[in-house]
């Protein structure tokens, strides 16, 4: 049985749904195939931060766009996505590291992001149960924390409602030449077939440079007013760099129930989901120097994920470079809740021949295509 | 009452009971609910056997402890949402 | 000679723990130990008995002639603490459930057997989380805690044999029995009636529970369809075929028969099937060194419960010789596990209970109307919440695998919640050399 349509899009996670919401409201007729819980990959295994990073340029262009579309969008979305504008706060321990937070305001003024630098004083009475051994922090008031799943699913169900369809238990095996082959039996044909199955993206393209880096998540009971916005250790920035060894780093999240979330820790080479339990002590004990009273929060639950990894931590969003129907989206390690949204926007104004509002070069799937062919 | 009555304190009131009390036995001899739900209603213990998590009170400042599996010690703190 | 606990220790070594210290564990670990080994029976209640012989006033005389040979025996007690992780192969972590702060401990094991017992299933109907509705077996256990229950009004319903253990213990305690409801309808009970004649005791028991809560009107086929009150309970809404009627109360012990406890079981990677542990005839589970009795095996009652946990700890010991008389006992009583399973099947109408606006989920406040359109237990977690609470969806998944044949979500560590500091426990290597010096001495046979 063959179905036609203008894009099918292989994967309802985060990325996925945002793609094809926004393909859907542009007119395109929309098919997306999901074989699991909407959301239920690394969609919901992540922290739901809404965050600017500035590893690369195109990284900090990538997240203030993606970031500004969420404030955008936030007024439209239902309670249980839990959107909440916390704001996120760059820790630092010493002096060196305000250097950093220096210039880090420095550069996100660039992409048009306020922030505020609070000096140890400052800090303490913005989040009293920091240790009060650290020198200060960089304040983001515009980032945020949202729940993922119920984000994809909204987006998904909003794309229903532009007239999109949802192939739900069924997955796509095999996607070229402008027909994508489900495990079904049916066939869906369409000049575009876009890609955006995360960590899985090389079921279908076996030679995408995506690697798994798995991640240790820990939730506690609710204690409303424990901590008020997103905390970053500065030194996040190294451990999500470092492509070669596990390692952890002090990231804490106040949920919208009061409940206190805690990350996060990057492996590479593990390919189980069963939780580690010394990742789990590692990232624990890096949290209790930022903040020692957790130690006697109740946690109810631990769960792990898998992050998407690139060679150079940019996703692929883009036209696959050997067959002109298949298209990307995916890669996204850390950030795929951030720029969902942004990746949507870049993929459906190439899709529908527009300008993109930043540039997409930098995200192009050919890049690393073109180095092999070159090899 | 006799003299080995044990005296604990439930949200600033002393309440008085046998030894080999619950904390969540307590905690309901005193009149109160054990939680507050997430919408609001009043909750009390279910299970018995600390399977539920209905009777989560903060005991001597230590948040979240399952007080049906508690014992009331002499002067204990017991404080519900 | 008893070896005191020590509670100063971050860790410590056995030959066998025993999780669970209801009737199966503390059998376990009573015969284990009489081959002079290190045994340690671990449960998170702060005394013994589990829940069928948890402490009060009445105690069957099985129960105090147990808890004499353990209070003999050279057990190691630890009372007070809950299982959470299982880090390593031989390793075991638990936190004191009723300390002032966080207090963890390592535990390594050569063998464990596990007797986590069984928790009631909770059905929901509108109005059931009203303060003062609780468990049958829930409310026994707090009137035993020290709930005042004499004067006080009481309508027992749900299903199982429980219902009349309790209503008996309650009124001997002074309750007012005003009722006992059991959904299981009249011919199924007097088929199980003569079936139990084959088995004297269990008469004899079931004629001292009914005569103890005499006065009590006992309907067949009937069951609680509302609570309801304003801020506590206040009456309950019968309903028996055609019929309702509400009746004023102080208190609704309803439970609906026993679930087995899985999550350190399957924690540990023990096959199960039909939601129960799978055993070999010496208790042994599909982890080597792993047994489990009781309960997890099957819901059979005490006596099946203490026949198996002395079958485990004479098989994890290597005495598997003596035990015999113990395994065709064991084996006439499967019968009763299956007559259990066939008298208290629940009625199909008890899925119709609950109104879009009832709450299926107690910990997150998920309504029975929130979870339509859902495929999964996972599914239903991930969009509403529904089992993301504290109780790890242990009161939820019994309703929910019920309601729509849910099946629950893969078990992960903690199993309970534990503080992040123990969480963050350093965990030593396995102890094996400590082990193994602690029966190398032995002349036994291993059944492994």
């Amino acid at each position: 049985m063959k179905e036609e349509w203008d894009v099918v899009v292989a994967g309802a996670g985060i990325v996925g749904a945002a793609c094809a919401h926004e393909c859907a409201a542009r007119g395109l007729r929309t098919a997306i195939v999901e074989p699991g819980e909407i959301g239920g990959g690394a969609t919901a295994a992540g922290m739901g931060h809404i965050v600017v990073m500035d590893d690369s340029p195109a990284q900090l262009a990538l997240t203030s766009y993606s970031q500004s579309l969420w404030r955008e969008l936030a007024g439209r979305l239902p309670a249980s996505v839990e959107y909440e504008s916390c704001g996120t706060l760059w820790v630092a321990s010493d002096g060196e590291e305000m250097e950093e937070v220096h210039r880090k305001q420095a550069l996100y003024a660039t992409a048009g992001v306020a922030s505020e630098v609070l000096d140890s004083r400052a800090l303490a009475r913005a989040e009293p149960h920091l240790s009060p051994k650290l020198a200060g922090a960089l304040l983001v008031p515009s980032d945020g924390v949202l729940y993922p799943p119920c984000a994809a699913e909204y987006l998904v169900r909003e794309a229903v409602k532009l007239g999109a369809r949802l192939y739900s238990s069924r997955k796509v095996v095999s996607a070229g030449a402008g027909e994508a082959l489900l495990n079904d039996g049916t066939t869906l044909r369409a000049p575009r077939i876009l890609n955006a199955l995360g960590s899985e993206a090389t079921a279908l393209l076996p030679d995408l440079p995506i690697r798994k880096r798995k991640g240790h998540l820990v939730i506690t009971d609710r204690y409303p007013g424990f901590v008020h916005h997103q905390l970053v250790e500065l030194g996040y920035l190294k451990s999500a760099h470092s492509i070669a060894t596990d390692s952890v780093a002090f990231n804490i999240q106040p949920r919208k129930t009061g409940q206190v979330l805690l990350g996060s820790s990057r492996q590479y080479g593990a390919e189980d989901t069963a939780v580690d339990h010394k990742m789990v002590a590692a990232m624990i004990d890096r949290a209790r120097v930022f903040m020692p009273e957790i130690s006697a929060l109740s946690a109810i639950r631990i769960w792990t994920g898998f992050r998407a990894a690139t060679p150079d931590k940019l996703p692929l969003i883009g036209p696959w470079p050997d067959d002109p129907t298949l298209f990307l989206a995916a890669g996204h390690e850390g950030l795929g809740i951030t720029t969902s949204l942004g990746t949507a926007q870049l993929l459906a104004d190439h899709l529908t021949g527009n300008p993109t509002k930043i540039p997409m070069e930098p995200f192009l799937p050919q890049r690393f295509v073109r180095s092999e062919a070159h090899a | 009452m006799p003299e080995q009555a044990i005296s604990i304190v439930v949200n600033g009131a002393p309440v008085s009971v046998e030894p080999g009390t619950t904390v969540a036995a307590a905690i309901v001899i005193s009149g109160s609910a054990t939680r507050v739900s997430v919408i609001g209603q009043p909750r009390a213990p279910l299970c018995g056997m600390g399977i539920c998590f209905e009777c989560r009170a903060t005991i001597n400042g230590f948040a979240h402890r399952r007080s049906c599996q508690v014992l009331c010690q002499p002067g204990m703190d017991v404080r519900t949402q | 000679m008893k070896e005191q606990f020590d509670i100063k220790k971050r860790s410590d070594i056995f030959d066998i723990i025993v999780v669970g210290a209801g009737p199966a564990g503390i059998a376990a670990a009573v015969r284990a130990a009489e081959s002079g080994i290190r045994v340690g029976l671990l449960d998170d209640n702060p005394t013994p008995g589990g829940q069928i012989w948890r402490k009060g006033a009445t105690q069957p005389n099985t129960a105090r002639d147990w808890f004499a040979k353990l209070e003999a025996s050279p057990v190691v007690r630890l009372h007070g603490w809950h299982v959470f992780a299982h880090p390593d192969s031989g390793v075991l972590l638990a936190e004191r459930t009723a300390s002032a702060e966080p207090e963890a401990i390592e535990l390594h094991y050569h063998k464990l057997i596990l007797a986590t017992g069984a928790r009631e299933r909770f059905l929901p109907f509108p109005g059931w989380t009203l303060p003062n509705v609780m468990g049958a077996g829930g409310l026994d256990a707090m009137v035993r805690g020290g709930l005042p229950i004499a004067g006080k009004g009481v309508v027992v319903a749900g299903t199982g044999p429980l219902l009349l253990a309790v209503a008996a213990h309650l009124a001997h305690r002074g309750a007012n029995i005003l009722a006992i409801c059991e959904q299981a309808p009249l011919h199924r009970l007097a088929a199980f009636s003569l079936r139990l004649l084959a088995q004297p005791g269990k008469v004899a028991q079931g004629i001292n529970y009914r005569w103890a809560a005499r006065s009590a009107p006992f309907h067949t086929g009937c069951w609680p369809v509302a609570a309801n009150g304003q801020d506590h309970l206040e009456s309950v809404t019968l309903q028996r075929g055609e019929q309702q009627w509400d009746m004023a109360c102080d208190y609704l012990a309803c439970g609906y028969h026993l679930v087995p406890n899985l999550e350190l079981p399957l924690l540990l990677g023990c096959r199960t099937q039909d939601g129960f542990v799978t055993v070999d005839k010496w208790q042994q589970t599909s982890i080597p060194g792993v047994l489990c009795a009781g309960e997890p095996t099957g819901i059979g009652g005490v006596e099946l419960a203490i026949l198996e946990g002395q079958i485990a700890g004479l098989a994890a010991t290597g005495r598997v010789d003596k035990a015999g008389a113990l395994i065709q006992t064991r084996d006439r009583s499967q019968s009763f596990v299956r007559a259990l399973e066939q008298t208290f099947a629940l009625d199909p109408r008890l899925r119709s209970l609950p109104s879009a606006d009832t709450l299926v989920c107690r910990c997150e406040d998920v309504s029975f109307g929130a979870l339509n359109g859902y495929s999964s237990a996972r599914d239903a977690k991930l969009h509403t919440r529904c089992g993301m609470g504290p109780c790890q969806g242990r009161i939820c998944g019994a309703a929910t695998s019920f309601l729509f044949g849910w099946t629950a979500d893969s078990v992960r560590p903690p199993i309970l919640p534990a503080s992040f500091s123990s969480l963050a426990a350093p965990v030593s290597a396995p102890a094996d050399e400590l082990a193994s010096n602690h029966i190398s001495n032995q002349n036994r046979k291993d059944t492994l």
